[in-house]
This record gives structure tokens, C-alpha cells and sequence, in this order.
């Protein structure tokens, strides 16, 4: 607050806050009943950030035990809690809280904004995120183990485990209401809170991405909720949802979970876009190409994505009219995936380019995201989803997606917006070093996976025939190359934020950068935009 | 290996394009197995995989165009408009004609990619006027054929020793060339060659997937329903395949083995197998004595049961309850038959009906009579039977 308007609510200065505006209250009421917008935005990249190196522990745990044909560490059922497990930490702990995390302190700061909407609730929204966590690693040491049906948890085999997959239910539900909190307030604090001045088509494009998203996360997150409660009482209070024998049909639920599944990858991918489109501009010394088209790409996608669900279930048995218009629709989604990628290409043709990290990071997505979209591409096509369906196909081509595409993106905004979080630039060098081991190192992973699945590997197996050796191999190196990498991006992270070393960082620490971010001093004080400013 | 000229192209071309890997095109001599660096879809042995073969390679071309043209832009820029080389940034950001244009051609281009797509999909769902009809039933972990009209009916489950497969110690035995891809002699899928043969696939427990690579076929079997797929081998020889849908601990240990015999072979099999069947089967009114029926049903344990309650009947602690002392084995023989036939809701225990009243019988004797179990009772046949009423 103001002077002006604290002499006029007629506040003394010795009132629970004193006038100076970087006033932050102490530890634990900082950390534990937080109400910032910043400091919640940074227990959630925390929380991620803790969620990815236990997720990737993990899939290190699968790629042992796939480095050489035979059983060598696990025992099959635990190698299946180990897939499923990996699959829902890295969602819903990994991507989809950083992505929240980015939201939370980028949002208010890039609309003008002093806080998110509703403050207290944003409180709420991560702290339902750590007892979920708890849930799932916890699921680990229950009798009969963690859920061990794959992410997907279809019936009648989700019916089978023991309390693990209770335990799995219960914390899906308590992500899925975070998430739903989490949606609301971004959107009421973009429609409500923007600065004066700025019209919706002036918004950010992180923003837009995020309004975009947060409905998709309105619409779907329920629909999830809906059927994890089904299988719930399916399990637990003698119904038949998805049990034939009482009348039920367990492709009902295949239908209720990709009807979620499927606008899911884009509520992963979305909010990528737009750290992309923030940050290739920058690098660029150039305005995004399209700004408008990019808007109504997003909004296609998005609405797109309700309507390829079972493009999922080729393999159940649908009618042929269903197989092709679930094909033809499919296929659709790819011409405004192709403008987007078209308009930063575009962005960058006769720009003043420069390649710092975040740089790095972005191009890296925008062309292995790419790749990742023409493996959909070719997944799209019924017939020969067939014979990829449940391969190792399958796996590469969401890895593209999910790793060197939200990942990717998500380090890239991190490194973007860390001058402005901490106050100092982080280590360039190192920065690059991290890219370039993160990229060849995915590559050796994922990459072998695309000729493992075309050869007939199916997925989520612990052992496999002896043809598929060599490539598992070379996946297994690069997958713990991958996961040893990331140890240096904590490191980067770790020095400018808790050891405070590097250099200073200016206002606008990166001169093509655009957006009222950086205008505020860095780091960003606690109290950002106590005075709205005005966008022309 | 390849038999037409595109397919070939296709191939060389794929493989010049997708890796600087070597490829050992090692192919085994039966099965079409591909080798240790195997880099494309298996070679096609049925039209339907044909097409899906010629698809993707279309598909990858396609893309792999795009691909370069789109990032040899940006790696041009890249290249060429860099701060350091003093490239001052120009200030378009918009042009609509443009962006029409790159929303036009790729519709355009999909819609060419469809169309052979499409005539793809109709024809593999065209399962009508078959030669030959099979019911392929899912059990956890194998796989049970009934040739609906010939009335053959076996159980098709994995060949591969266990001591091949488990290396906890480091000191597993060497591997067999089929590891994993092999199931017990005499129980592969027998067809006719270049007759469609049309698959009724259901299940006893779980979700599974009926999937054969050079057949161009997969297809989910769920426990309920009954959903049909297709396929014509075009030649003789041995396919191999596996589950495709999780379906649990032991899902990569469900092996399909397809072997495809010229008619007249395949009529021959036929007719051994029914005599072959036939004589194994079992008069359900015998009445066994107690020691014949536990050397019996330790069998039946071995080859069903073993696979989660332990060959040593301890189970594993948490998921599969150990039958040794266990209420069930040691309680009312009423109760312990109901749970074999009917299973457990809620767990991974199925019903087990699908087994001759004989095994069940012997099993269920076995069980109350090893492991220290020492009921000293057993179940007859007849008893099994009437009990399925």
C-alpha cells in the first residue's frame, strides 16, 4: 500500500506491516500459510522439482532393469508399480505443478497484477499437492504395493491391486482439486486483474496459453474424478461400472479416462507454448510472428482436443465409421500445431539472434517437440496405430512430447525468468552445458525407442526378446546420462537462489525482451504492482 | 525379405533418412525375426500388413520432408540471422496471406494422407466370409484357442524356462533364440495358409491384446465382450507376437506363436490334434485315488498356479495370499472348490472353470495335501462337476 492510501484508510505505520515495501513476514508463515504469489509460485517449482528427481529415480529403476534381457533387480509386479508410479509423479507432481508454478509468479507479474485472484485458496491449491505425493510414495509400502496398472489404470486389472491403488484414487482426486483451484484462480486474475490498457489481445501469449489451459483443466479435471470414483465403488461398494459380469463395460471407462487423457497432454503442452512465444521473440530482437493466428491456433487445439479421445482405443474394437472420424479429427489437430510451430519459425527468419540458454532450450523444443508431433502423426493413422499401438512407439512419441517438449520449455522459462526470481544471472556457461547433455543425452534415450516399437516391442514389460537388446542398452545409457544432467541444473539453480552467487541482473536482463515483467527492478519486489501501471 | 519394389524403396529409404546406425539385417531363418538393430516395422506377410508397411513408409517420407524443409528454415536463420554475425532484426510480424497459405497445404496434405488410410481401416475391419473361425480367450498369462468349428481346444502359454529368465544372481541359463517368443510345443495357432482366418477374442480376467506384427493384426480381448479381427498369412511359416494391453505381473511373458501350414498340412493337423485331444480327455465319472490325484494336480498347480502362489504354495507377501496353511486350503473343500470356479472379485484370483473337472479336482487335492497342508482329503471329479451346475 501506499502512503497516500494508508494516511487515507487511516493506518499508523506500526500496524502488523511497516511501509517498506519489501516487507516479507517471517519463516514460517512465509513458507507455511503463504499468500504471495511469488512465494507459492516458488514451493510449487520446488515441490516439481523434487517430484522430478523422485520420478526419474524411478524410470532409472526401469531402464536397470530393462539394460539387459532377463530379470536382473525387480520382480515383474514391482517393475509395473515402477511404470505406473513414474507415469503419475511426473504428470501430475512434475509437469503440471511447475507449469502452475510458472503461472503463479509470471502472471500477476506480466498482467499488471499485485496477487493471483484469490490468495488464501492459492494456499490451499499447493498444499493439497504434498499429502497426494505422500499418497502415492507411500502406495509403495502398502501390502500388495503401489497401483501397478500403468497411468491409465484401466479395469478390471485396477480392480485387482490392493489398498496402493485406494491410495492412488484418493490422491488423484486431491491433485484434481488443486488443479481445479489452481485453474480458477488463473483465470478470474487474468480476466479481472489486467492492468488498464490491457485488452485481451494484448495479453502475454504465457498468459493466453494459461487461460486456455485452466479451462481445459475445469472441463476435464472432473471427468477424471468421475471415473477414479467409479472404480472406487467398483472396488470397494459392489458396483458394476466396469465389471461385465454385473452388467457393465470396461471400455466405458477407456472412454471416461482418455475423455480426460487426451485434453490432458494439451493442458501439458499449452502453457509450453507460451514460454516459447515469450521467449524466441526475446532472442530474436523480434515481435512473435502472428500474434492473432497463435491466439486462435491455441483456442483449436484446445477445443480439438475434446473431440480425438479415442484415437487412445483403436485397438478395442470400435465401429469403422468411429476409427476414421476419430482418425480424420486427429489428424486435424495438426494444422494449428503446424502454425504455431510455422509462426516461430517465422520469428526468428531475419531476426538478430542470439543463443542463451533459455534460447537453447526453446529451439531444442520447438524441433523436438516437432519430431514428437510427426510420430502422433503417424500414430493418428488407425491402420497403422495398430500395429504401434502399446509399443515402444508410443513411448518415444511421448517422451518427445513430454519431455523435450514440456520439460524443455519449462527449464527454458525458468532460465528465462531466474534473473527476475533471484536478482542475479545465472551461470551461462554451465546453462549451456546443461542444454547440450540434456539434448544428446534425450536423444539416446528416446530416440532408439521409435525402431524398438516399429520392430514389435510392446510397452510395459520387464523383459523382452533378445532382438530388442541392443537399442534397450543404448536407451539405458542415455537415460541415466539424462537423469545425471539434471543434478547440474539443480546446481545452477541452487547458486544464484540460495548461494547467491552471479552477477547482478539489470531490470531487463535480456534486451529483446518484451512485457511489463521487466519493468519491475530484480529481483521483483514481494509487493510487485502496488500502483497498477498503465499498458499503451 | 521385401517383396515389392516400393516396399523396398520405402525401406532403403527409411533407413537412409533414420539412422546412422549399422543394421545387421540378421534375419532369422524362420519367424522373420528381425535382427539385433532392427529399424522398421517387421517384414509384412499378409496384405493388411502390407498396406500398414506401405502407409508408414508414405507417412515417414512425408514427414520426414516437412521436417527439413520447415528446420532447414530455421537453421538457415539460425545460421544466418545471428546478433554475433550483426544481423539487425527486421520488423514484420504479421502477413496473412502467408499464414493462410501454411494453413491451407497441410490440410491439404492430410487429407491426401487420408485417403489410403481410410481404404486401410475399412478393409481391416471387413472380417466377413472367413475360412476359418477361432475363439482366442485371454487368461492371466496365456492364451486359450477354440476352433469353433472343428471343436479343438488348447491352451497356449510360455515355453521359455524360467531359469532363462530370471538372473537375480547373475547366473542365469543361456538363452534360447526364441526367448520369450516361444510357447509350448504343439500349441501354436495352426492356420491355413492365404485363407482368412477370422479371430473371436474375449477374456477370462483382464484387459489383454492379441497382437501379431507381420500379420498386421492386434486386437484387444475384454472380459465381457467379444470382438472380432482378421487375417490371410501370405505364406507359410511361424509369426510371432505378443500381449499388447497390460495386464498384469506377468503381461511380458505372454507370447503369441502363429504357425501357418498349406492346406492339405493343415487339414492333417487337424485331424491329429482332434484324435491327439481326444484321447487325452478324461471320463469325469472316474473315480482317483488320493495319491494319483495329488501326482496329478501338482502338474495342474505347476502349469496355473504356481505363477502367484508359488510353486512352494507361499505366495508373495501382499499380493498373492500363500495357499500353505492358508484357511481356504485347509477349511471346508466346498468353499476352497467355489473360489477355483468362480475366483474372487476384486483380486487377482479368476475363475478357473474353463479347466476339465478332472484338473480342478486334482488340483484342489494337491493344494490340501502339500505344503504341510495334510488334510488328507480330496475331491472327485464327479463332485467338480456337479458343482458347475
Amino acid at each position: 500500500m501506499s502512503h497516500a492510501q494508508d494516511a487515507a484508510l487511516g493506518h499508523d505505520a506500526g500496524h502488523g506491516h511497516d511501509d517498506h515495501h519489501d516487507h516479507k513476514p517471517a519463516f514460517f508463515q512465509r513458507w507455511f500459510m503463504a499468500t504471495n504469489h511469488k512465494d507459492i509460485g516458488a514451493l510449487y517449482l520446488w515441490f516439481s522439482f523434487f517430484m522430478l528427481f523422485f520420478g526419474g529415480l524411478l524410470a532409472l529403476g526401469i531402464r536397470a532393469e530393462l539394460w539387459q534381457p532377463g530379470l536382473q533387480f525387480w520382480k515383474p509386479e514391482f517393475f509395473n508399480q515402477l511404470t505406473t508410479v513414474h507415469a503419475l509423479v511426473m504428470v501430475f507432481g512434475a509437469i503440471m505443478p511447475a507449469f502452475v508454478g510458472l503461472a503463479n509468479i509470471m502472471i500477476p507479474l506480466q498482467i499488471g497484477a499485485q496477487d493471483m485472484a484469490f490468495a488464501r485458496m492459492n494456499n490451499w491449491s499447493f498444499w493439497l499437492m504434498p499429502p497426494a505425493a505422500l499418497l502415492l510414495v507411500i502406495s509403495f509400502f502398502m501390502p500388495g504395493g503401489a497401483a501397478a496398472g500403468g497411468w491409465t489404470l484401466y479395469p478390471p486389472l485396477a480392480t485387482q491391486f490392493g489398498i496402493g491403488m485406494d491410495l492412488t484414487i484418493f490422491a488423484v482426486h486431491i491433485l484434481g482439486m488443486s488443479s481445479i483451484m489452481g485453474s480458477i484462480n488463473i483465470i478470474v486474475t487474468i480476466l479481472n486483474m489486467r492492468a488498464p490498457g490491457m485488452t485481451m489481445m494484448k495479453l502475454p501469449m504465457f498468459c493466453w496459453t494459461w487461460l486456455i489451459t485452466a479451462y481445459l483443466l475445469i472441463a476435464v479435471m472432473p471427468v477424471l474424478a468421475g471415473a477414479v470414483t467409479m472404480l472406487l465403488t467398483d472396488r470397494h461398494f459392489g458396483t458394476s461400472f466396469f465389471n461385465a459380469a454385473g452388467g457393465g463395460d470396461p471400455v466405458l471407462f477407456q472412454h471416461v479416462f482418455w475423455f480426460f487423457g487426451h485434453p490432458e497432454v494439451y493442458i501439458m503442452i499449452l502453457p509450453a507454448f507460451g514460454v516459447v512465444s515469450e521467449i524466441i521473440p526475446a532472442f530474436s530482437r523480434k515481435k512473435l510472428f502472428g500474434y492473432g493466428s497463435m491466439v486462435y491456433a491455441t483456442a483449436s487445439i484446445a477445443i480439438l482436443s475434446f473431440m480425438v479421445w479415442a484415437h487412445h482405443m483403436f485397438t478395442v474394437g470400435m465401429p469403422v465409421t468411429a476409427q476414421l472420424f476419430f482418425m480424420f479429427a486427429t489428424m486435424l489437430i495438426s494444422v494449428p500445431t503446424g502454425v504455431k510451430v510455422f509462426n516461430w519459425v517465422a520469428t526468428m527468419w531475419r531476426g538478430s539472434l542470439s543463443f542463451e540458454t533459455p534460447m537453447l532450450f526453446a529451439i531444442g523444443f520447438v524441433s523436438q517437440f516437432t519430431f514428437g508431433g510427426f510420430s502422433g502423426l503417424v500414430l493418428a493413422m488407425a491402420a497403422v496405430d495398430i500395429n504401434l499401438h502399446d509399443t515402444y512407439y508410443v513411448v518415444a512419441h511421448f517422451h518427445y512430447v513430454l519431455v523435450s517438449g514440456a520439460l524443455f520449455s519449462i527449464i527454458a522459462g525458468v532460465y528465462y525468468w531466474l534473473p527476475k526470481w533471484t536478482g542475479r544471472m545465472y551461470d551461462e556457461k554451465l546453462g549451456k552445458t546443461h542444454f547440450w547433455l540434456s539434448t544428446i543425452f534425450f536423444n539416446i534415450t528416446f530416440f532408439p525407442m521409435h525402431f524398438l516399437g516399429l520392430a514389435g516391442m510392446p510397452r510395459r514389460i520387464p523383459d523382452y526378446a533378445l532382438q530388442f537388446s541392443s537399442f534397450n542398452e543404448i536407451a539405458s545409457i542415455g537415460a541415466f546420462g539424462f537423469g545425471l544432467t539434471q543434478l547440474l541444473f539443480l546446481w545452477i539453480v541452487v547458486k544464484v537462489t540460495f548461494l547467491k552467487k552471479g552477477e547482478p541482473a539489470a531490470a531487463k536482463p535480456w534486451d529483446g525482451a518484451e512485457g511489463l515483467e521487466w519493468t519491475l527492478p530484480s529481483p521483483a519486489p514481494y509487493h510487485s504492482w502496488d500502483v497498477p501501471p498503465t499498458v499503451k | 525379405m521385401f517383396e515389392t519394389m516400393k516396399q523396398r524403396v520405402a525401406c532403403t529409404l527409411s533407413l537412409a533418412l533414420m539412422s546412422p546406425l549399422a543394421w545387421a539385417a540378421d534375419t532369422l531363418p524362420e519367424g522373420n525375426q528381425p535382427g539385433n538393430y532392427p529399424l522398421n516395422l517387421q517384414a509384412p506377410k499378409s496384405g493388411i500388413a502390407e498396406q500398414i508397411f506401405n502407409l508408414h513408409s508414405m507417412m515417414l517420407v512425408v514427414c520426414l520432408a516437412i521436417f527439413f524443409v520447415v528446420f532447414g528454415v530455421m537453421f538457415y536463420s539460425i545460421y544466418a540471422h545471428r546478433k554475433s554475425k550483426g544481423a539487425q532484426a527486421a520488423h514484420f510480424h504479421e502477413n496473412h496471406v502467408v499464414e493462410v497459405i501454411w494453413t491451407v497445404i497441410p490440410f491439404v496434405i492430410l487429407i491426401a494422407l487420408c485417403i489410403p488410410a481410410a481404404k486401410t481401416v475399412i478393409a481391416q475391419k471387413d472380417s466377413s466370409n472367413a475360412a476359418v473361425t477361432v475363439k482366442v480367450t485371454g487368461y492371466q498369462w496365456k492364451w486359450g484357442y477354440n476352433y469353433l468349428d472343428d471343436g479343438i481346444e488348447y491352451v497356449s502359454a510360455l515355453a521359455t524356462p524360467r531359469d532363462q529368465i530370471d538372473n537375480y544372481d547373475g547366473k542365469s541359463a543361456a538363452k534360447n533364440a526364441h526367448y520369450l517368443l516361444e510357447v509350448e510345443p504343439g500349441t501354436e495357432l495352426v492356420v491355413p495358409v492365404g485363407k482368412k482366418v477370422r479371430l473371436l477374442l474375449t477374456a477370462n480376467d483382464v484387459i489383454h491384446a492379441w497382437w501379431v506384427p507381420q500379420l498386421g493384426v492386434k486386437q484387444d480381448a475384454i472380459p465381457g465382450f467379444i470382438r472380432d479381427a482378421w487375417f490371410k498369412a501370405d505364406a507359410p511359416g511361424i509369426y510371432r507376437g505378443q500381449c499388447a494391453e497390460l495386464c498384469g505381473k506377468d503381461h511380458g511373458f505372454m507370447p503369441i506363436v502363429v504357425r501357418a501350414l498349406p492346406q492339405a498340412d493343415y487339414d492333417k493337423w487337424k485331424a491329429d490334434t482332434k484324435a491327439r485331444l481326444a484321447l487325452a480327455k478324461d471320463d469325469p465319472n472316474k473315480v482317483w485315488a488320493l495319491p494319483d490325484l495329488v501326482a496329478r494336480g501338482k502338474g495342474v498347480y505347476e502349469a496355473n498356479c504356481a505363477a502367484c502362489h508359488q510353486a512352494s504354495g507361499q505366495g508373495v507377501p501382499g499380493s498373492f495370499p500363500a495357499l500353505a496353511g492358508s484357511k481356504v486350503a485347509t477349511g471346508p473343500i466346498a468353499d476352497h472348490l467355489g473360489i477355483v470356479l468362480k475366483g474372487k472379485a476384486g483380486t487377482a484370483m479368476s475363475a478357473w472353470k474353463q479347466l476339465s473337472d478332472t484338473d480342478i479336482a486334482a488340483v484342489v487335492t494337491y493344494e490340501r495335501n502339500a505344503w504341510g497342508n495334510n488334510k488328507g482329503d480330496l475331491l472327485q471329479p464327479a463332485q467338480v462337476k456337479a458343482a458347475r451346475q
